[in-house]
C-alpha cells in the first residue's frame, strides 16, 4: 500500500475516455459472441459431468489404494471445475444469452454449501459493485480478516493468519457464513429476523443435502469402500476450497491492490466504476490449463471490469485491457499463483499486526482513491 | 400402485446421489431421446424442397405424444449459441411408420431461424420440442367435399392434411410467386395424377394475386365445401370477408402463422402482468425504475447490469439494452435485465 493515489495523473476526462473505450471492448465480444462460446460451455459442463462420474465409479472401489488416488484427483478437478468454471460463471449471468433454461443464472444450482440466491447476492451484488470500497465490500478480508492498513486494527486480528488458514480448509462453510453474514445476525434481535431465519433454513437444507451426498450416500454406495471413499471425499473437498480459497485471495489482496474510501464512490461516473475495478483486482499469470482451473478467475481485473462477459473471452479481452493500462500508465497488477498467494499471505500475517507508527504518520486522510 | 411407489423412491435417492443437479441431468449426456426427459428431436435429414425451402426429419423423443394432421409443432434451435423458439406446421402423415415427423421450413428475408434451418441445419443436431398443438385440424366424421385454400409456405399444414386424410371431393387453389416456388410440387402432381386431388395452381408473379372473386370461377362450388385456408395475412382477410358475406363463414378454418408483429419504437404502454399496473415509460428510463415509480415490488441488486438480480420474464413486446441499443422481442423463455431495458414499444412484465 503506497501513500500516493496511483491514478492521480489522469483527469477527469482521460477517465470517462478510458470508459468508452472498456465499453467497445465489451460490444465488442458481445457481438462476436456466438456459437463458438455456447459449444465451449457446453462441453465443459459435459465434460466436467464425466470426470465426476467416472470418478465417483472409480471410488467405489477405493479400498484399492490406486483407485482411491485416481477416484480423489477426478473428483477433486471435477469439483474445482464445478465451482469455478461453470458455477461461479453461470452465477453471474455469463451464459443467460444462450436462453438456455438449464445453463442460466436463475436456475442453476452449484456443488457448494452456499445456496445460489445467497452467494448470488453477496457476490455478484455487493462484492461486484462495491469492490474493495472498506465497509461496503465485505470481501475485503471476509469480515474476519484485516487486509488493508485502513482497517482499523484489533486484538482479535492477531489470530488471522490461523482463522484465514482454517477458512481456507473450510471455505464453502465459511462463504456460506459469509452469504447468510452470521457475524452481524448473531445477536438475540437479528437471530429472530424471519428474513433471515428463511435464509438459514435454506442454508441447513442445502448443507444437509451435500453431507448426505458426499459423506453419507456415496460412501454407502461403495460398501466396503466405505471409509476409504468417504476419505476420498472428505480430500476433494478439501483440495477444492483450498485451491478455491488461494485464487480468491490473489483477486484482490496481494501488494498493489488499492482500497477505497466509502466517500470516493458517490456519484461515481462509469468511467470511475471502471477505474475503480482496475486498480481493485489483480491477475494470476500462466498457462492455459492454469487459467481454465480458476474458471478464468486469473484473469479478475478483466473479471470485474465485465463480470457477465463468457469467461472463454477473458484471455483475449486481456490483451486489449492490458494496452489499456498501458496507455494510461496504471499498474497491472499480476504475477504467477505462488508469488501472488504468498504476496496474499504474507499481508494476512503483516496485517495481524497493528500499522506502524511511521505509516501511519504518512497515511493522510485523503491520499487514498478519491476520483472525483 | 406398488411399483409407482418404489420407483418415486428409487429416484428420490438417486436424487441424493447427484444433488445440486438432477439423475437426468446426468442421463441427458447419454440419452437425451428417452422416455421422461425432457422433450428433445433429433434432425435426422434435411431435403430441399425448393430454394428456400427444405424439409427436416425429426425423430421425436420418446415422450412425442403424435399429432393431428395439420396440427403445428413448436421447435426451441440454437442459433449462433441463442435458442430461438419458433412454430412450423407438421407435413408428415400422422402413421408414419418409423415413428419420426417432418416440419417443412421456408426461409423468410431475414428471418433467423428459418434461414438457419434451410440452410445450415446439420443431421444430428438435437432440438427442443413441445408436443403439437393447434385447431386448423380435419373434423371427424370426414366432410364430404373439401377445399383448401392455400398460398406461400401455407400449404404446409395442407401438405399434412392431404398425407393423412383420404377424400373422394378435394380441391386445392395454391398461390406461388412462379412454378419452382410452389412447395411440394411434385408431390401435389403426383397426387392430381393419381386423381386425389383437383389443383389449381396460380403464379402470382405473372397472374397477380389471387381475387377471391375469382373464387366463383375457378371452384364454382366454393360454398358448399368445408374450406381450410392457410397463407399471408392478406389472403385470409379477403377469405373471411368473403365466406361471412356469403354467409358460411362456419365453413372456413383459417390458420395464421405470425399472429402479432412486434412493434419496437422508442417508449410504450408497459403492463406489469401479475399485478395488473399499467404505466407509460419512456424509451430512456430503465423498466426497474418504471415498475418501481409503479409501486410494483421489483427484483433488483446493483443496479448497472452486473449482477442479474433483476431478471424477469418478458411476456410480450420489446425492450431496449439502454447499454447497446439492442432490440429483445418477447418469446417464451425470454429473460431481460429491467435494469438496463426501457420499453420499446408496449411490452408486458411478469411482476
Ligand atoms: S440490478 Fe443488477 S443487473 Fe439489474
Amino acid at each position: 500500500m503506497t501513500a500516493i493515489d496511483p491514478t492521480a495523473h489522469l483527469s477527469g476526462e482521460q477517465i470517462e475516455e478510458l470508459g468508452r473505450e472498456l465499453d467497445a471492448i465489451r460490444d465488442g465480444v458481445i457481438a462476436a459472441r456466438g456459437e463458438k462460446d455456447a459449444a465451449y460451455i457446453r462441453k465443459v459442463i459435459s465434460a466436467q459431468r464425466g470426470l465426476e462420474l467416472a470418478s465417483r465409479g472409480v471410488l467405489l472401489f477405493s479400498a484399492f489404494p490406486p483407485a482411491w488416488l485416481i477416484g480423489t484427483a477426478g473428483l477433486s478437478v471435477a469439483k474445482i471445475l464445478e465451482n469455478m468454471e461453470i458455477g461461479h460463471n453461470v452465477l453471474h449471468g455469463q451464459w443467460d444469452w444462450m436462453r438456455d433454461p438449464k445453463i442460466h443464472s436463475t436456475t442453476w444450482d452449484w456443488d457448494h454449501v452456499s445456496p445460489a440466491e445467497q452467494w448470488k447476492h453477496s457476490h455478484n451484488e455487493l462484492h461486484h459493485t462495491y469492490t474493495n470500497v472498506i465497509g461496503k465490500d465485505n470481501d475485503l478480508g471476509y469480515g474476519i480478516m484485516r487486509v488493508d492498513e485502513d482497517q482499523k486494527w484489533h486484538p482479535l486480528h492477531l489470530g488471522q493468519p490461523l482463522w484465514n488458514f482454517l477458512n481456507a480448509c473450510f471455505f464453502e462453510y465459511g462463504i456460506a457464513a459469509y452469504d447468510l453474514e452470521l457475524g452481524n445476525n448473531l445477536d438475540k434481535h437479528r437471530r429472530k429476523d424471519p428474513e433471515f431465519r428463511a435464509r438459514a433454513k435454506a442454508v441447513g437444507r442445502k448443507i444437509r443435502k451435500q453431507v448426505l451426498k458426499d459423506y453419507v450416500v456415496h460412501p454407502l454406495l461403495s460398501g466396503p469402500s466405505f471409509l476409504s471413499t468417504l476419505a476420498a471425499t472428505f480430500t476433494a473437498n478439501l483440495v477444492r476450497n483450498l485451491w478455491s480459497h488461494s485464487v480468491i485471495m490473489c483477486g484482490h489482496f496481494p501488494e498493489g491492490v488499492q482500497v477505497f474510501e466509502r466517500r470516493s464512490i458517490e456519484r461515481e461516473t462509469r468511467g470511475q466504476w471502471y477505474l475503480r475495478q482496475m486498480m481493485g483486482s489483480a491477475n494470476i499469470s500462466g498457462s492455459k490449463a492454469m487459467h481454465f482451473m480458476t474458471g478464468n478467475l486469473s484473469h479478475q481485473i478483466e473479471h470485474h471490469l465485465f463480470p457477465d462477459l463468457p469467461s472463454n473471452r477473458y484471455a483475449e479481452i486481456a490483451v486489449k485491457v492490458r494496452a489499456l493500462f498501458e496507455k494510461y500508465e496504471l499498474d497491472y497488477v499480476t504475477g504467477p499463483l505462488p508469488k501472488q498467494v504468498f504476496s496474499a499471505w504474507h499481508k494476512v500475517f503483516r496485517l495481524s499486526l497493528p500499522n506502524k507508527k511511521s505509516k501511519v504518520k504518512t497515511a493522510a486522510p485523503e491520499r487514498k482513491l478519491v476520483v472525483t | 400402485m406398488r411399483s409407482a411407489a418404489l420407483r418415486g423412491r428409487a429416484w428420490k435417492l438417486l436424487e441424493t446421489v447427484t444433488t445440486p443437479l438432477l439423475p437426468s441431468d446426468y442421463l441427458d449426456l447419454v440419452s437425451p431421446l428417452r422416455a421422461g426427459a425432457e422433450l428433445r428431436g433429433r434432425i435426422e435429414a434435411v431435403h430441399p424442397e425448393t430454394g428456400d425451402a427444405a424439409t427436416l426429419v425429426i425423430r421425436p423423443g420418446r415422450g412425442w405424444r403424435g399429432h393431428t394432421a395439420g396440427q403445428y409443432v413448436r421447435i426451441g434451435v440454437d442459433v449462433e449459441g441463442v435458442r430461438l423458439w419458433r412454430a412450423y406446421s407438421l407435413t408428415s402423415p400422422t402413421d408414419r411408420r418409423d415413428g419420426r415427423v417432418t416440419i417443412t421450413v421456408k426461409a423468410i428475408p431475414g428471418g433467423k431461424v428459418s434461414n438457419h434451418l434451410v440452410r445450415r441445419a446439420q443431421p444430428g443436431t438435437l432440438i427442443r420440442l413441445d408436443q403439437a398443438t393447434g385447431e386448423f385440424v380435419l373434423p371427424k366424421p370426414k366432410p364430404a367435399k373439401v377445399l383448401y385454400l392455400t398460398a406461400g409456405s401455407g400449404i404446409t399444414p395442407v401438405m399434412g392434411m392431404l398425407r393423412d386424410t383420404e377424400f373422394d371431393d378435394v380441391v386445392m387453389v395454391h398461390s406461388a410467386p412462379r412454378p419452382q416456388d410452389v412447395i411440394f410440387r411434385n408431390d401435389l402432381h403426383d397426387l392430381v395424377a393419381e386423381k386425389k386431388l383437383r389443383l389449381t395452381e396460380l403464379h402470382t408473379a405473372t397472374d397477380g394475386m389471387l381475387d377471391i372473386a375469382r373464387l366463383d370461377e375457378l371452384v364454382p362450388d366454393w360454398a358448399e365445401r368445408e374450406t381450410w385456408a392457410c397463407g399471408p395475412a392478406g389472403l385470409l382477410d379477403a377469405a373471411e370477408a368473403h365466406w361471412t358475406e356469403q354467409g358460411v363463414q362456419e365453413r372456413l378454418h383459417t390458420e395464421r402463422f405470425r399472429p402479432s408483429v412486434v412493434v419496437s419504437g422508442d417508449g410504450g404502454e408497459v403492463t406489469f402482468r401479475t399485478t395488473g399496473k399499467i404505466v407509460d415509460a419512456d424509451g430512456a428510463t430503465p423498466l426497474l425504475d418504471v415498475g418501481e415509480e409503479a409501486g410494483v415490488l421489483m427484483p433488483s441488486g446493483c443496479r448497472m447490469g452486473i449482477c442479474y438480480g433483476c431478471v424477469t420474464p418478458l411476456k410480450a413486446g420489446a425492450v431496449r439494452d439502454l447499454r447497446t441499443g439492442e432490440i429483445t422481442e418477447a418469446e417464451p423463455g425470454v429473460l431481460i435485465q429491467t435494469c438496463v431495458s426501457a420499453a420499446a414499444g408496449p411490452c408486458d412484465i411478469e411482476r
